[in-house]
């Protein structure tokens, strides 16, 4: 019989070939006649542009064709913000794909060079000449919205792009009746996505046919066909995306760039192929970065630990340009989720939104959840060390008790289903939380600083219900699809709309699949990421790749079940209700040797020799899934630290990471995220951050200055979970891709701040490097 | 990452090298390249052409001499840090060869072009400066040798002549019944050392004989700590020993103490007591 592998951890199918290097990227794919384009970059984080003299360029070797913001101006429609957040006051100043007459950021394109390979490119960009008069620079998100700033639109007064308010309860009388308060300004610095795979486009005019084909590193093809088609006027129907083997994006492959628009501009221009790919430095200087948030934030509660309001202001950082979604990203999945886990009846918060100068910011992992993770689990900590009770107590008093159908928050949403004490517990009990707390004693008699830090969350994601999407101004709809079609063999092709670049869903959706109607993962194959091939979907983001583009694939493979069993009666002459399906085969009830499996009912609806009257041939059903909610998944981090106050190093030593994601399809896929996230968010608690001087240069502007985390800086994360399903979900499923970084900056950073108390040490900013450790230690000692 | 335009030549012997960069001007040696080709690919340095050394056979391997390890200039770090002739000799060295960067660097990056680079912050300067190596180079006028200490000259700036290739590194075999150490503060993002410190310690009835102690990354180059070597020769090298040899060596420091957005100079200053300190102790440690 069929083995039952929905919910066994089996190897992923994608693997073999990503690891032996049998896949193709973009970048690896040459057309015949292929040319290559290379963009020049303006060095200055922001200047006007006196004059581009691309007369040097001219018959140089291979070079084919030099354009500036001159050519593209006029033909090339701006790049669109597709997230239109309401009741904010949003301004959304033009953002030219190649800058005419102003740069913004360092990177911000300036013409681009088509030659016969990628070296003539590079070597024609050295001979433009571009004078340029250097006007003054903010970087800071918080100095940007004041007066006085350096005005970087000039259609947006004090940078300040939007104000979006949020507030449940009554925040001041909270405050003002509070026994207790803490505060405190946390930066989230910029993050760099540091994908494997840097962008790269490759676009195929075909001037006699007017078809636009456009290979791209796309998390979501279909949209970066719509937006294609708004920026270069190709009607939709004659844009075809392709997003071949993608090696990640972290939410820095949403966006829709004016690199995609340049290349397709230049394919149009000369009616050949033409290809551009990102270098690292470029990746790092333009492709979106993350967070950048500075939050003046506040907490009240009783003088017994409850927690009676909060409330934030939050200076966010979106860059030079809005990019496609990134007014979404500090509002609706951050503001939205101040409550966390906890029960907080009054909770405001005011959320600029303001332009700097620096690369555009949009989602990335996480994207808004572990902003307010953050501030949410630092505040709590405040006040456990102020009331001097174990950080866990403050926690378990607050906690929202279990429920399995819906939960409403003082933001304005509805949770699923929580069960915040059981991952708690769980991860304490594995943690050995009171022999850590004994260790930590002993170790401070012997003069050495080990702390111990929680981080608590809930997360939303499956985003999400359309109407909602249109509610909160997401100019789009966040439904998926998926065409399950079985082949006269028995083997099924599964078509979506999402696009995996990493996650795990060739193999997730073939169990889901194999576990509806029984046939093998082996016999299904998962098809993703071109728009003429796969029905309509809105991407793969946000954690809801498994949560709304399985469910649709769910769906759509019930359909498929019920249908066999209307062939299955029809052949065994029995009326469809005493049809009885288990493990592959359908049978009359009672009966289970007078049988037909799915293979042959496959067989008999695409031969259609015996079909029931009515019944059309053919087995192969779609589905289109719009969730009814969000998903909420949750969970409990716990990291061990030590510290060495000489040097201001933190050593991470422990990590326990115990999530709730619902119903698990694949528990090694749902391991493998929680360690890739865990490692996503220690990063910035310890190590990684954007660095911009005054000037906006880019000083960690490569691997020698960007830590990334490294293996060998890391201990072994341990991973639990516990399974709370969504009551909403066909499958109970929630969705994990970015739980673990969402709660371990927070459990990090705690854990350091945990050693440090007893140094008089109560706050530094991250990444928490040695020397600043060193220095907040020094201070500390030598009074402050 | 696209280079510009160069012209490559293979050296088939030493002479052959000698006269190719002769022939070209401006021309830059290639060897494990890992330090030369990441500045070509981001265009800081565009030599006109380019003479590979990498397969002169007479440049590679490792080899014991009378008290001295000979280490030929093409040998990657992870050879010298798997030598049993060069832990048995000098284990400063192949401490300090398997703390370079990460495998795949030591697996290409060769002893001679990681030194005639100078960077400030690379842990082989600093041990060989410890050691009292020096190196051989051939040039147009023949063969002449320099010291470790002698051998840079500022910062990325070395007294290799235009034309001349870095041959051999001669290490002097550490003293009988000596310990040394290096240890080492690395950049999390680059593995270059934004400190490193090494130490080299031997007694003789019970009182320190003899002390080196080289400290990499906080200056233009690395150097030897006379301050901290004074205070420890002749002592007994208890822990006040040690504590006071360690504090000597911020006075060793000059004007030019570097500085980047990770470790500013004064931060980079206050930990060189701090890794002498734990490089003497482990140096103690290891004595026998």
């Amino acid at each position: 019989m069929t083995m039952r592998v929905f919910g066994s951890g089996i190897r992923r199918r994608e693997d073999p070939r990503l690891i032996t290097g049998r896949a193709s990227y973009t970048d690896d794919i040459k057309l015949q006649g292929m040319a290559h384009a290379a963009i020049l970059r303006s060095p200055y984080a922001h200047a006007r542009i006196r004059s581009v003299d691309t007369s040097g360029v001219e018959g140089q070797p291979g070079v084919l064709a030099v354009f500036t913001g001159e050519d593209t101006d006029g033909v090339l429609n701006g790049i669109p913000c597709a997230w239109l957040i309401p009741e904010s006051d949003l301004k959304t100043p033009d953002h030219p794909a190649i800058a005419k007459d102003r740069v913004r950021y360092v990177g911000d394109a300036v013409a681009v060079v088509v030659a016969e390979s990628r070296y003539e490119a590079e070597d024609a960009l050295e001979r433009i000449e571009v004078d340029y008069e250097p006007l003054e620079v903010v970087v800071s998100p918080r100095e940007a919205a004041q007066d006085g700033a350096p005005q970087i639109h000039d259609d947006v007064p004090n940078n300040v792009a939007f104000t979006w308010a949020l507030a449940g309860g009554d925040t001041d009388e909270a405050f003002s009746n509070a026994d207790v308060t803490v505060g405190d300004t946390i930066m989230l610095q910029r993050l760099i996505a540091n994908a494997m795979e840097p962008r790269s486009a490759i676009a195929q005019w075909v001037g006699p046919t007017g078809d636009l084909t456009l290979w791209s590193t796309s998390q979501n093809p279909h949209i970066a066909r719509f937006l294609t088609s708004v920026v270069t006027g190709v009607p939709e129907h004659k844009v075809r995306v392709i997003a071949p083997e993608v090696g990640g994006g972290f939410g820095s492959k949403i966006p829709y760039y004016p690199d995609e628009a340049v290349t397709a501009f230049c394919s149009m221009k000369l009616g050949i192929p033409v290809k551009w790919t990102e270098t690292r430095s470029e990746d790092y200087q333009i492709t979106t970065q993350g967070r950048d948030h500075v939050e003046e934030v506040e907490m009240a509660a009783t003088s017994d630990g409850k927690i009676t309001g909060l409330r934030t202001t939050v200076y966010a950082g979106l860059g030079a340009y809005l990019s496609t979604a990134s007014p979404g990203i500090p509002t609706i999945l951050h503001g939205l989720m101040y409550s966390g886990p906890y029960d907080i009846p009054n909770i405001s918060g005011t959320i600029y939104g303001v332009f700097n100068n620096g690369a555009p910011v949009d989602a990335y992992r996480g994207a808004g959840r572990p902003e307010a993770t953050m501030l949410i689990e630092r505040l709590v900590d405040l006040l456990a060390a102020k009331l001097d009770v174990d950080p866990v107590e403050v926690r378990r008093k607050n906690f929202i008790p279990a429920f399995e159908d819906g939960h409403d928050v003082a933001t304005g949403i509805t949770y699923d289903s929580g069960d915040y004490n059981a991952t708690l517990d769980i991860c304490l009990d594995a943690a050995d939380y009171a022999s850590l707390r004994a260790r930590q004693a002993d170790a401070r008699k012997e003069g050495r600083h080990v702390g111990i830090g929680v981080g608590t969350y809930v997360e939303i994601c499956g985003l999400g219900p359309s109407q909602v999407a249109g509610a909160v101004g997401f100019q789009g709809g966040l439904w998926e699809s998926a065409i399950v079609r079985f082949h006269p063999t028995g083997k099924v092709n599964v078509m979506v709309g999402s696009s995996p670049h990493g996650q795990g869903e060739e193999t997730t959706f073939a169990q889901i699949v194999a576990g509806e109607v029984g046939v093998d993962v082996d016999d299904v194959e998962v098809i993703h990421g071109d728009t003429d091939i796969t029905p309509m979907g809105w991407g793969t983001y946000g954690s809801r790749t498994t949560a709304v583009s399985g469910a649709a694939v769910a769906v759509a493979t019930r359909k498929i079940k019920e249908k066999s069993k209307a062939l299955a009666a029809h052949l065994l002459e029995a009326a469809a209700e005493d049809i009885e399906y288990e493990g592959g085969r359908f049978f009359v009830r009672g009966s289970p040797d007078q049988h037909k499996t799915i293979q042959d009912i496959a067989l008999m609806a695409n031969v259609a020799w015996d079909m029931p009257e009515g019944m059309e041939p053919g087995l192969e059903a779609s589905a289109f899934y719009d969730p009814p909610n969000f998903t909420y998944p949750f969970g409990a981090h716990l990291a061990v630290v030590e510290v060495d106050a000489q040097t201001g190093h933190v050593e991470l030593q422990q990590y326990y990471a115990v999530d709730d994601c619902g119903v698990q399809i694949n528990p090694m896929i749902v391991e493998g995220q929680v360690h890739g996230g865990v490692v996503q968010g220690a990063g910035p608690a310890l190590w990684e951050g954007a660095v911009y001087d005054d000037d906006g240069q880019l000083l960690t502007g490569s691997m020698l200055d960007y830590a990334l985390p490294r293996a060998d800086l890391l201990p072994e994360i341990e991973v639990l979970s516990n399974t709370t399903p969504s009551p909403h979900h066909p499958l109970g499923v929630k969705g994990i891709g970015e739980a673990g970084t969402i709660a371990s900056t927070a459990a990090v950073y705690n854990a350091v701040m945990d050693a440090l108390r007893p140094l008089g040490v109560s706050g530094v900013d991250m990444p928490l490097t040695p020397e600043k450790v060193w220095r907040a230690i020094n201070q500390s000692q030598n009074g402050g | 990452m696209y280079a510009s335009q160069t012209t490559y030549h293979r050296a088939g012997s030493v002479s052959e090298a000698v006269r190719l960069l002769s022939e070209n001007e401006g021309a830059k040696i290639l060897a494990g390249g890992h330090s030369l080709i990441p500045l070509m690919k981001l265009r800081l340095s565009s030599p006109e052409a380019l003479v590979d050394i990498g397969r002169i056979e007479s440049l590679k391997g490792i080899t014991g001499k009378d008290g001295a390890v000979c280490i030929g200039a093409l040998a990657t770090h992870a050879e010298i840090a798997s030598s049993d002739v060069v832990s048995e000799r000098v284990p400063l060295l192949a401490e300090a060869a398997g703390k370079v960067g990460d495998p795949a660097v030591r697996n290409r990056g060769t002893i001679g072009g990681n030194v005639s680079h100078a960077d400030p912050s690379s842990d082989l300067p600093t041990v060989l400066t410890a050691l009292d190596a020096s190196y051989c180079v051939t040039g147009p006028g023949g063969e002449r040798t320099i010291a470790a200490a002698d051998f840079a000259t500022g910062l990325l700036e070395t007294a290799l002549g235009e034309n001349e290739v870095l041959t051999c590194v001669c290490v002097p075999s550490e003293p009988s019944g000596s310990g040394s150490a290096y240890v080492k503060f690395s950049h999390p993002a680059s593995r270059y050392a934004v400190l490193g410190a090494a130490a080299v310690l031997t007694a003789d009835g019970g009182r320190c004989s003899s002390a080196s102690v080289a400290i990499g990354g906080v200056e233009p180059m690395a150097a030897r700590s006379a301050s901290a070597e004074a205070a420890l020769a002749g002592s007994d090298l208890s822990d006040g020993a040690l504590d006071a040899a360690a504090a000597a060596v911020c006075g060793d420091f000059g004007d030019n103490v570097l500085e980047d957005i990770f470790a500013s100079s004064e931060y980079r200053k206050a930990m060189g007591p701090v890794y002498v300190r734990r490089a003497l102790c482990e140096a103690r440690a290891r004595m026998g």
